[in-house]
């Protein structure tokens, strides 16, 4: 017991939360994007993926950060208007749509790091983005190190959040999108378009998702190597679930399954850790985010029209 | 613009589709072999030497279809009844850990043992299911995001399990179970050829799920509780029931595909039992547009790719994910056919 | 500008040569007609006769095939809600477009302002809001949640939302359908109120009487071809009705009821609320052999609780509920089956059928697990089939075969294989839940002539329905529900519209016993 207060008393383990919860924050609000106007992208999985490794690659040829940062927002939009073309345009099923992407945005970005890194033993390494001193709040003792020592990714992360629910809530793009979930035959009867909402939602979503994995290859680590993204897309939609689709709760979840990761981690450091195999640790996140789901079973926020397709003037 | 169904497809309409959808990965597959420097037709050429081209290639194929017909006819049994199934990985180890616990551990006569191997699979498959199920029974919560993170957290138990407890003591230090004794290994379906009953059994579990479907009450019950669950219930239909029913059948098959790999193929347990045949059942199962008997066809389809795939990168320089891509694309491709075949595109 | 015009006296609308075709069916046939500054025209017709499809096209759902449309003299462009809200066309759909978790104000702002504008203007339009609701009597709370607003309330948010939008041409359809005869007062009222203003409204009804009351003009609508159009003045209900159906209607004769023994009781019976959906409060009800009881009341009242407690799908959290004198014991739909009950269900495509199910699939889903559909766990489909022929054959269903995939029946044939499903089990009690909304006058006529020979037989029947006319017209007792709570009993004749309408908004409840 008093290891875990150890761990809690350390600046290092919040500002490792705020790492681990980097990755997540971009993902969830990509997702909740999506959701709120009515389509599940599974497709999140792979889009992290390939933002991962096109982010990556993209420095790796020589392009500075925030170009890698680009061409990750682009390959995940690219991918989400995949999905939203088959989902939106010709109503086909959100489940197996997404699977089919996760599984092409994975396999096409491991057959590309193979053609482009043939015969490599280690992934090679980029230099990644590095903390962001901001003068005065990094200064101060301990909580500078805990909350402002992070890289500008993650304070992006927490930017992205207060515009997501500036943008959902206050402006009519968000209306429009917020109602696109809630009776698409509403947003239709005012006069706008339910297509063209819902793509350009999911393409927004997307592009946050793939920003997500870019975090992992570009900050949070230096390389891709294969199977990194391990069950962090879907464990961003349980986040969604939990936060019951506001984007400052889903942020709250984010925050709280971090703080358990990295305690897992610390955890198996201890002496603790030397009596319980380490996979039992691994295993906590994804436990934690089944029972998040079982918490939030009541579900009274579900976006109403959520993988409900919508056709136009159909009989 | 808006979608219309048509009533009665013709055959151009019917047929059209699909094979512009297959055509349109082989096109898609030859770019990608363009884009590693490599000629589209002699790689193509590999891919099918590799995976029909001599008995060994034919046989290798069909024992990497063994398993996938299992998971195929899983994830189709269930998505039928709209269970979505994403967990047919961790079904599949479950059954896998069930029959190396009851092949290695219990010092029975090796007939014996292979029917309980069998039914340990299924009852550990079903119950691995059954959790995410009731949940959502119980409690509505989505099994699509439940069953996918247990896929996870089966992997690292088995992991542990295989560190620990089911450590083979001769492994070497290598995480893996004993082996199962020779007698408990599933026989091979023809003298001398390296194909085993597990492939017998896919075929028979294909043919019991389409008679279930086609000529049972579960199975209309089923397919009721698939396409209209509220409409169902209202009938008297006892939808809780019919799901917890359809999650036995469909994780015990998924199991099955475990037991299938442990006790015919492999003889022990290791992590890489599975690369992925759980996830590539969904994909086997949409290809099969759900239907029992297509799902072997399909199986055979995407195994012929994916041996074929190996045994084509061993010889030129296309790495092996494009058989995954071309199985990818190949899945979007068939699903948006099948769009055209059953509506068209109207203005206003 | 666009009003001049309308000043000049030219026609406000103009649709010329409308033509309309689904697949085979040809919903619109070369309509023509002209509505000007100020006047309530009604469109009449039948349930399948085109209204809501020519409405549809004129606001932008759909794009004619032939023909155009024309607003204060300019030419539409086909196929878009955008340009016809900019016209000035504003249409009150007869399903309300609102998004429930979104407040009145949402719903009213929703794409009133461009979509890269940085804030929705909250303050402004609350001030508008405000001022329409003095000026054309519609009370509304800005910043409810819609899912907490009574159907009637709804139906004042959406026609804000045309007004909100500067409509000058009003396009109600259906709107008293779901109203009391009260509220269908104060609709007429806000309609005087817009043409007051100068606004034209078309109104899309099928109640002769309604039509009469409030419109200037009427243009009837039959088959999708435009059959008549005159003045109000010149014309009356009976000419009415012969244009919109073509012939003389025998309206069934609900007389010769002899009430028998109590079938079903309900004594103090509460049901919990459902999420939005209100629970029964305390309810009595005797269902006798051979007598129709109507229940009239507002939808959204406890209808749906009544139903679904009858169906098998909940049961009481208080009170008693009887078959023959015998409390029910555990209960579930395939219990109430097996009891008796036949349950014609308020959607027939949500929950009457499964649509891509063929109508032999259709036809044993009550008793798929019974012999001689089933013996031991397997399917005879030859009795299946043998089953839907025979209900095919009884009750004239048009269909290709017994193979066709239900969906692509009629909603008149798809509720006819319901009928005879129900029928076919010889049900000693019927719940006939809105029975023949949205059926063309055929498959109406049928229907209710089926449950009328059903209680002849000895059947104790449960007629819920919104259209207070059909209850008024068929029941031989009268129960009114609000709030879950139940009225007492009126024989037929004993109450006027106009008191049923007071028991349906809620009055008099606390006095009764």
């Amino acid at each position: 017991m008093s290891e875990i207060v150890d761990i809690l008393i350390s600046a290092s383990f919040w500002a490792a939360v705020l790492r681990i919860a980097s990755p997540l924050i971009f993902a969830t609000m990509g997702e909740l994007i999506c959701e709120r106007a009515g389509i599940l992208n599974l497709g999140i999985e792979g889009i992290m993926v390939a933002g991962a490794f096109a982010g990556w690659m993209a420095v790796y040829s020589g392009a500075g950060l925030w170009w890698g940062v680009g061409v990750a927002l682009l390959v995940g939009m690219g991918f989400g208007l995949l999905h939203a073309v088959f989902t939106v345009v010709f109503s086909l099923s959100q489940h197996v749509v997404g699977l089919g992407i996760t599984l092409l945005a994975t396999s096409s970005s491991y057959y590309a790091y193979r053609l482009s890194l043939p015969e490599v033993t280690s992934p090679p390494r980029i230099e990644p983005f590095q903390p962001l001193h901001i003068p005065g709040l990094s200064d101060i003792p301990f909580i500078g190190e805990a909350l402002f020592s992070q890289t500008a990714l993650t304070y992006l992360a927490f930017g992205v959040v207060a515009l997501t629910a500036l943008t959902l809530y206050r402006t009519p793009l968000g209306l429009a999108v917020r109602a696109a979930g809630e009776n698409p035959s509403a947003v239709e009867a005012q006069g706008l378009s339910v297509a063209a909402v819902r793509i350009g939602a999911v393409v927004a979503g997307s592009g946050l998702m793939a920003v997500g994995g870019a975090f992992l290859t570009m900050s949070a680590f230096s390389s891709f190597f294969f199977e990194m993204i391990n069950g962090r897309g879907w464990i961003a939609i349980a986040l969604v679930v939990f936060g019951a689709w506001s984007p400052w709760k889903a942020l709250l979840g984010a925050l709280l399954f971090a703080a358990f990761d990295a305690l897992q981690v610390r955890l198996q450091q201890t002496a603790l850790g030397a009596e319980i195999p380490y996979q039992v640790f691994l295993m906590i996140p994804f436990i934690l985010s089944i029972l998040a789901l079982v918490l939030m079973s009541r579900r009274a926020n579900v976006p109403a029209a959520l993988m409900v397709p919508y056709n136009r003037g159909e009989r | 613009m808006r979608l219309e169904a048509i009533a009665r497809p013709s055959p151009l309409r019917r047929f059209g589709p699909p094979v512009f959808a297959l055509a349109l990965t082989f096109i898609i597959g030859g770019l990608l072999a363009l884009a590693a420097g490599a000629d589209p037709f002699a790689t193509f050429g590999l891919i099918l030497k590799g995976a029909a081209g001599s008995k060994f290639a034919l046989l290798e194929t069909l024992n990497r279809a063994t398993p996938l017909i299992f998971t195929g006819l899983a994830v189709a049994v269930a998505f039928r009844a709209k269970l979505w199934n994403i967990g047919a990985e961790a079904q599949l180890y479950a059954g896998a850990l069930a029959t190396v616990i009851v092949g290695t551990k219990l010092g029975l006569p090796g007939p014996v043992l292979i029917p309980l191997m069998a039914l340990a699979a299924i009852a550990a498959g079903a119950l691995v299911l059954l959790g995410p199920v009731l949940l959502k029974t119980r409690l509505g919560v989505d099994e699509v995001v439940t069953t996918l993170l247990f896929n996870f957290i089966m992997l690292l138990f088995v992991s542990m399990l295989l560190e620990g407890p089911l450590k083979d003591p001769m492994g070497m230090g290598w995480p893996k179970s004993e082996p199962i004794p020779r007698g408990a290994r599933l026989p091979r379906l023809v003298e001398g050829l390296r194909l085993h009953w597990g492939f017998g059994l896919a075929i028979l579990s294909a043919v019991a799920v389409w008679v279930l479907q086609a000529r049972t009450t579960l199975g209309y019950e089923i397919r009721a509780v698939g396409q209209n669950a509220e409409a169902a219930a209202f009938a008297g239909v006892p939808v809780g029931r019919v799901m917890v029913k359809t999650a036995l059948i469909s994780g015990g098959l998924a199991a099955l595909a475990g037991f299938s790999e442990v006790a015919g193929l492999r003889g022990n347990l290791t992590l890489d039992v599975s690369p992925g045949f759980g996830y590539t059942g969904i994909i086997v199962a949409m290809l099969a547009l759900l239907h029992p008997l297509g799902v072997i066809a399909t199986a055979l389809f995407v195994a012929g790719i994916f041996v074929g795939a190996d045994s084509m990168s061993r010889a030129a320089d296309v790495p092996t994910y494009i058989a995954d891509i071309l199985v990818a694309v190949a899945l979007l491709c068939m699903v948006l056919a099948l769009a055209f075949t059953r509506f068209r595109m109207v203005r206003g | 500008m666009s009003t001049d015009n309308a000043a000049q006296g030219g026609p406000v609308l103009r649709l010329s040569g409308i033509t309309k075709r689904f697949g085979a069916l040809t919903a619109n046939d070369d309509i023509s007609f002209e509505l000007v500054r100020g006047e309530v025209v009604a469109l009449l017709g039948e349930n399948g006769a085109g209204k809501t499809t020519l409405m549809n096209i004129l606001f932008g759902h759909y794009t004619a095939d032939e023909g155009s449309v024309e607003v204060f003299g300019k030419t539409l462009p086909p196929g878009h809600p955008g340009a016809a809200l900019k016209a000035g066309v504003g249409m009150v759909h007869q399903h309300f477009t609102l998004a429930g978790h979104l407040t009145v104000l949402e719903n009213i702002l929703l794409g009133t302002e461009p979509l890269w504008k940085p804030m929705l203007g909250r303050r402004a339009a609350r001030e508008k809001v405000a001022k329409l609701s003095r000026d054309f009597g519609l009370a509304v709370h800005p910043d409810a949640p819609v899912s907490t607003l009574s159907v009637g309330e709804r139906q004042r948010v959406e026609i804000l939302k045309a007004l909100y939008r500067d409509a000058r041409i009003l396009i109600l359809d259906e709107p008293t359908a779901v109203l009391t005869p009260q509220e269908t007062d104060a609709l007429f009222e806000t309609m005087r109120k817009a043409v007051a203003k100068g606004l034209s409204v078309i109104f899309i009804s099928h109640k002769l009487h309604e039509v009469m009351t409030i419109s200037s003009r009427v243009l009837v609508l039959r088959h999708g071809k435009l059959v008549g159009s005159m003045t109000t003045a010149e014309t009356d209900r009976h000419g009415l009705a012969h244009m919109m159906v073509g012939a003389e209607i025998e309206a069934p004769d609900p007389s010769g009821a002899r009430p028998g023994a109590v079938l079903l009781s309900l004594d103090a019976v509460s049901t919990p609320a459902d999420g939005s959906r209100t629970g029964l409060d305390g309810v009595t009800l005797n269902l006798k052999a051979g007598q129709i009881t109507g229940l009239a009341g507002v939808s959204g009242n406890g209808q749906g609780a009544l139903a679904a407690l009858l169906s098998g799908l909940v049961t009481p959290s208080d009170g008693t509920m009887s078959l023959a004198g015998e409390p029910v014991g555990p209960w579930s739909p395939r219990k109430a089956l097996k009891a008796g009950i036949g349950r014609i269900p308020e959607d027939r495509h949500t929950t009457g059928t499964i649509a891509d199910f063929t109508l032999t699939e259709n036809a044993v889903l009550e008793n798929y697990n019974l012999p001689p559909v089933s013996r031991r766990g397997w399917m005879d489909w030859r009795a299946a089939e043998a089953q839907a022929l025979e209900i095919i054959d009884t009750h004239d269903v048009r269909c290709p075969g017994p193979d066709t995939r239900i969906r692509l029946l009629s909603g008149g044939n798809m509720q006819k294989l319901i009928l005879g499903r129900v029928l076919e089990n010889g049900p000693k009690i019927i719940l006939a839940n809105q029975p023949v909304r949205g059926l063309d006058i055929g498959a109406v006529t049928y229907v209710q002539e089926r449950l009328i020979a059903a209680r002849d037989a000895g059947a104790a029947v449960l007629l819920i329905s919104e259209d207070l006319d059909e209850i008024i017209a068929l029941s031989d007792v009268i129960r009114v529900i609000s709030e879950g709570r139940l009225s007492p009993e009126f024989a037929r004749g004993s109450k006027t519209p106009a008191e049923l309408g007071q028991w349906m908004a809620g009055q008099g409840y606390d006095n009764a016993a």
